[in-house]
Parts: C-alpha cells; sequence; structure tokens
C-alpha cells in the first residue's frame, strides 16, 4: 500500500485540535494503566514473573530456528498443516490460494495485528472476498474504513456518539442511540449471523508451542472461538516470535499478559487450539516480514519478546495525547515505534523520535524490553542513515554551539529572556512548535547562574 | 527463513531455571469464589446430583433450549446434543457443561473435547454453567499447568462469561459469548 508520507508531529497537531477530547483519551488510557498497576501489585511475584518471562524470550530468542522446527513437525503430527511466509505479500497470497483451494470467498477474523502490518484485508478484498473483522472494537474501525488505532482497545479514539451514528447507518440503530448496551447487542446479532454463514475463520496467535505443536489465543468477547469451531478452514497466522518452548511457560505469559493489558487476571478465553476438529481443516502461517532482520540487530532483537499487551501505549505520555493513528503503522506507541524503523526507515523515521524517553514503557513492559534505550539508539541509527530531516540537524547543531561556548550561552539567555518579556508575540506565536497546545512560561528575571553569584557573595 | 534465523540469532541462552510460582491462598475455594464474583460469575456449592439438579431448575426455570452433558441432568435438558453440525446449537439459551478443575487466582475453568461433544457449545449458548469437583480447583495458573495433562486436540480456560469495553471503555457483559455463567462446585460426581 502506497502511503503519503505522515510525520508523527503533524499528525498528533490534528489530533490535538480539540482538547476536551484529548484530555478524555489521555484520561481514558490512564485508566487502564491504573488498572495494571492495581492488578500487577496484588502479586507479590510480579517482577520475578516479568524476569522470568524476559529470560524465556531470551532462550526464545537464541533457538528460534529449532524451536520453529519442532513446532512445524508437531504441528503436523497434530494434522494441522504449516506454511512459511517470508513477507507480507506471501502471507497474504497464502490465505488467497487456500479460500480459493476450499472455494470460499467469504471469511470472519478475529484480532490479529499481523493482518493489519500485512495490510490483508485491503488485499483479499480487492480479490473479491468478503473479510468482516468480529472483534467489536475492529468491526468499528473497519466499518469506519480506518485501521485500528490501539492493539488492544481498537477504537478507544471514538466517542461513544461516533459509534452510536456508525452504527444508526450500518446496523439500523436507533438514531442518536449512544447506550454502550444497546449498541454491543446489536453488534453481537449483526456478527452472530456472520460466524453462522462462514465457512472460513482466520485468528492470531498470541503464543506457539514447540512442545505440542499447539497454539493459544487470547480474547475476551469469545470472538476468535466462534470463528474458528463453527468454520470448516481454520487459518491461524503468526509472527515466528509467538514461539515458546513448553507449555508450562503459558504459566508465566498467560500470567502476566492481561494484567498488563486491562488489568484482568486472565482474558475471558484462552483457547488452545492443537488439531483440527473431524472435517475442518487448520492451517498456520508462519511470518518473517522483517523478523529475521530484526532478530540480526543486536540492539534491536529483545523487541521480538514483545506480547502485544499494549501497556507500553497506556502509560506513554506521548501516545496518550497523540492517538494510535499519529503513528502511521499497525502497531502504534512505543512499542510500534521500535518496530516500525525496521521495516522501513525512510517511512518510520518520525516514530523513535516521538518519545520523550521518560522510560515509563520499560518499567511496566511485561517482559521487560528496555524500550526507550531502544528508542534513543534508533535516533542515532536513523540520524547516521541521513534519515532526520534537516530542521531538525539545524537545531541539534545550533544547539551545540550554544552549549559548548559558555559565554556565549550567557549572552543568549539574557536576549532570549528580555526579548520574551519585552516583545512575547516573538516566541508567542504558531511559529514556534513549543507554543502549540502550550502556553510558554513567564520568563525568569534572572538565570540560575546570575542569582548563583548573587547569592554566594551575601 | 530458517537460514536467516540461523545467521542472525543471538548466542545461546538458557531458560531460567526457576519458572513457577506458589500462591498459597488461605483458602483457595474462597479465593475462587472472590475472584469470580468480581467478572460476573456466582459460584453454587452442590452436594450431590439431586442437589445440581434441582439448583438447575430453579436458577433457570422458564428457559426454553436447555442443554447438558451431564447424563444426570438428562431429565432436567430439553434440547439435544446428539447433532452432526455444530450450527445447529445456534439455539441453545443454557448449557450445563461438566468441566475439569478452577483456578482461584484468576476464575478460569478448564474444559475441552473430552467433556465436549462440540467445541462451539460453550460459546454459541447464550448462557453457561460448569460443574466442577468441589476438590478439583487449584491455587494458580503454573499449578494449572502441572495439573493439566488434557490431550486433546482442543481445550480453554474460561473465566466468566464474554465481554467486551470497546464502546468507550463500557464493560458490557455479553460480547458473543455467553450472556452469564454461574458455576456449579459438587461433591460428589
Amino acid at each position: 500500500m502506497s502511503k503519503a508520507m505522515i510525520d508523527h508531529a503533524e499528525a498528533s497537531e490534528v489530533f490535538n485540535r480539540d482538547e476536551p477530547y484529548v484530555n478524555w483519551h489521555d484520561e481514558t488510557l490512564w485508566f487502564v494503566r491504573q488498572k495494571r498497576d492495581k492488578s500487577s501489585k496484588l502479586l507479590p511475584e510480579w517482577e520475578q514473573l516479568r524476569e522470568v518471562a524476559s529470560g524465556i524470550k531470551s532462550h526464545v530468542l537464541s533457538n528460534m530456528d529449532e524451536l520453529l522446527v519442532q513446532f512445524e513437525q508437531n504441528a503436523k503430527e497434530n494434522g494441522v498443516h504449516v506454511h512459511w511466509a517470508a513477507d507480507a505479500a506471501e502471507h497474504n497470497e497464502i490465505v488467497l490460494n487456500l479460500l480459493k483451494q476450499y472455494n470460499i470467498n467469504k471469511m470472519v477474523k478475529s484480532k490479529s495485528m499481523l493482518t493489519e502490518e500485512c495490510h490483508m484485508n485491503e488485499f483479499l478484498i480487492k480479490n473479491g472476498i468478503d473479510v468482516i473483522d468480529t472483534d467489536l472494537g475492529e468491526r468499528i474501525v473497519q466499518l469506519r474504513n480506518e485501521p485500528p488505532s490501539h492493539i488492544v482497545l481498537p477504537a478507544i479514539h471514538l466517542k461513544k456518539k461516533d459509534i452510536g451514528d456508525l452504527f444508526h447507518i450500518h446496523l439500523g440503530t436507533e438514531a442518536g442511540a449512544t447506550d454502550p448496551q444497546y449498541l454491543t447487542e446489536a453488534a453481537r446479532q449483526h456478527l452472530r449471523d456472520k460466524f453462522l454463514t462462514r465457512r472460513a475463520a482466520l485468528t492470531g496467535v498470541n503464543f506457539a508451542i514447540a512442545e505440542t505443536g499447539g497454539f493459544v489465543v487470547s480474547t475476551n468477547e469469545g470472538n476468535a472461538d466462534m470463528g474458528a469451531h463453527l468454520a470448516d478452514l481454520h487459518i491461524a497466522s503468526m509472527g515466528f516470535e509467538k514461539i515458546i518452548p513448553k507449555q508450562e511457560h503459558l504459566g508465566v505469559f498467560l500470567r502476566l499478559l492481561a494484567r498488563s493489558a486491562t488489568g484482568q487476571p486472565i482474558t475471558t478465553y484462552s483457547s488452545h487450539f492443537k488439531k483440527p476438529r473431524d472435517g475442518q481443516q487448520m492451517h498456520i502461517i508462519i511470518v518473517d516480514n522483517g523478523r529475521t532482520t530484526q532478530l540480526g540487530r543486536a540492539d534491536f532483537r529483545n523487541s521480538l519478546k514483545c506480547i502485544r499487551c499494549g501497556a507500553c501505549m497506556n502509560t506513554c505520555p506521548v501516545y496518550r495525547r497523540s492517538g494510535g493513528h499519529s503513528y502511521h503503522n499497525a502497531v502504534a506507541g512505543p512499542i510500534g515505534s521500535i518496530l516500525a524503523p525496521n521495516l522501513d526507515m525512510t517511512k518510520y523515521a518520525d516514530l523513535p523520535f516521538a518519545s520523550t524517553l521518560c522510560g515509563s514503557c520499560s518499567n511496566v513492559c511485561p517482559v521487560k524490553i528496555d524500550i526507550h534505550d531502544q528508542l534513543y539508539k534508533w535516533r542515532q541509527v536513523l540520524a547516521k542513515g541521513g534519515h532526520v530531516p534537516a530542521s531538525k540537524g539545524i537545531g541539534v547543531k545550533a544547539m551545540s554551539i550554544v552549549l559548548s561556548q559558555p559565554r556565549f550561552y550567557q549572552w543568549s539567555g539574557r536576549l532570549g529572556r528580555s526579548v520574551m518579556r519585552a516583545i512575547p508575540f516573538v516566541v508567542n506565536n504558531s511559529l514556534n512548535p513549543w507554543y502549540k497546545q502550550r502556553e510558554m512560561p513567564e520568563p525568569p528575571k534572572e538565570s540560575f547562574r546570575d542569582w548563583y553569584i548573587r547569592n554566594r557573595k551575601e | 527463513m530458517l537460514k536467516l534465523i540461523r545467521q542472525n540469532k543471538p548466542d545461546h541462552v538458557a531458560l531460567p531455571p526457576v519458572i513457577r510460582f506458589d500462591s498459597l491462598f488461605e483458602n483457595t475455594e474462597e479465593k475462587f469464589r472472590e475472584t469470580l464474583a468480581a467478572i460476573y460469575t456466582e459460584v453454587f456449592p452442590v452436594k450431590n446430583m439431586d442437589e445440581l439438579a434441582a439448583k438447575a431448575s430453579e436458577l433457570f426455570a422458564g428457559v426454553v433450549n436447555r442443554a447438558t452433558t451431564i447424563p444426570e441432568l438428562g431429565s432436567w435438558a430439553d434440547f439435544s446434543l446428539n447433532v452432526s453440525d455444530p450450527h445447529e446449537l445456534e439455539t441453545v439459551e443454557i448449557a450445563i457443561l461438566k468441566a475439569e478443575f478452577g483456578v482461584a487466582e484468576n476464575g478460569a475453568v478448564w474444559i475441552s473435547e473430552k467433556y465436549l461433544p462440540h467445541r462451539a457449545l460453550p460459546f454459541i449458548t447464550q448462557n453457561l454453567a460448569f460443574v466442577i469437583p468441589r476438590n478439583a480447583l487449584v491455587d494458580n495458573m503454573h499449578d494449572a499447568y502441572e495439573r493439566l495433562q488434557d490431550t486433546t486436540g482442543w481445550g480453554c480456560f474460561i473465566a466468566g462469561p464474554s465481554k467486551t469495553a470497546d464502546i468507550e471503555q463500557s464493560l458490557v457483559i455479553g460480547a458473543h459469548g455467553a450472556r452469564s455463567m454461574v458455576i456449579f462446585l459438587i461433591e460428589e460426581m
């Protein structure tokens, strides 16, 4: 898919126009983050669990090939077909060919960020396949023709009025209705019909277990199971990093996943698929799409430990105030910003800069990915590779000139303070990016240095 | 892909030596009940099948399309699960299903093909009830996977009724799966 170049800062400017809306978005996600805190603090072993989870994933990264071979062998013995896709295009072709092979042109899908990454829906629809997203949030954004803005909460950027208006048009609900219970019921009826009439279901994969050849899919709504158990053909798509060695390791990851994501002790459904049911065909597609490259980058490979809980987004002060769509990538937020440049350094050069490097993301990550360190390291890589806009370079150069010469620094500080006092509009205007959505501070009368020199004398 | 992985993967890292923790709740059943109450699920202890049948009749009085996998509740049910196509389960209103065990820390119940004629049943039914032996409760997920030796083709941990909060983070019970759930802890199975 060709996209116009989008810049995170510009995109978030649009998001920030409506102040009460941004405040609501900010507070809603912070509330989810607080639920995570409460839930995690109930487990005295929480920090050890994170450590163990990270350790298991380190082992996985170092044994990836052997684990995948073991998984494939066991899955095949279970009667499951296994496909390998080098990139998004190959993945999408495999799905299309399977549907053709079984003469199916309508499919239901549960949440899979991988298929978002592969832009699978667009591809299938172009090829005459009707794809229905069945997660409520995903169905909402699909009806609006937009991508999810959050990996766990796809429609978190929308108010209930937006959804009421949308359902009125597409599902025939009453005009002006905004009651979540009523709107959810309408979606339940609408999607039940799809579950009952579709012969193919595609699901994502939360964890694939090498030891058993099985895989686990977690949902709260039950949509993955409704789709898969009623369909003749079940396709499960997974990035290869979803592999874990043993079933008992699920004990660690399932304890962390939902608590980190929403504060629930576990998702409502943790479905363990191993063999197709009688008469059903089950296919797993294992996808690379840049992951082998990321595995080879020593500074960034830990990003492949991600279990897609979304905790780093909920806690991120930049994500909460810029919205998922500003990241113009399937996975938004801090983790998306370290995954995306691996796929395309030019297109996603802006993302590692969409952070204050406060480190909150790394602190909440259930598998202890050093997210903020990686954001910082990506900045170096991107600048060296010439992917950073010239304006940023000029600013940094100017700053280094000022900061490296103390007298020049003192003089420019004095000048800046008197200018801001005398003619404030020089900085209080829309040309100054620091003035956007902010008030400029009152300039102090003297610098700390001046104050210090004066007070030392006394 | 495998060749590239071999080229690019880091040096071998061993698995962590300890991968399990004990929760040691004072009262596992009490914790199980509390956790489920928080996710809109009531737990009823019953002595035996007779008491179960009586409780089921009381709770689901007036409901039609009642299905069960428990032979002793055969006369209570009015919907036969002896169908070949799972789509025919569409009209089931309440299903009372035998399940293997429960987990106190999160209220999850393990059910698998071993206990089910159709995988779709716990999802497609409008309302769901599980019957598990009263002594089949474990503290946490580490204990659960130690206990779990299921070798069937499919199984699931289910914790409460289906739900969503995709509309402005307002919790709504009854997304695509069951709209309600109860659990019976039975002493004599």
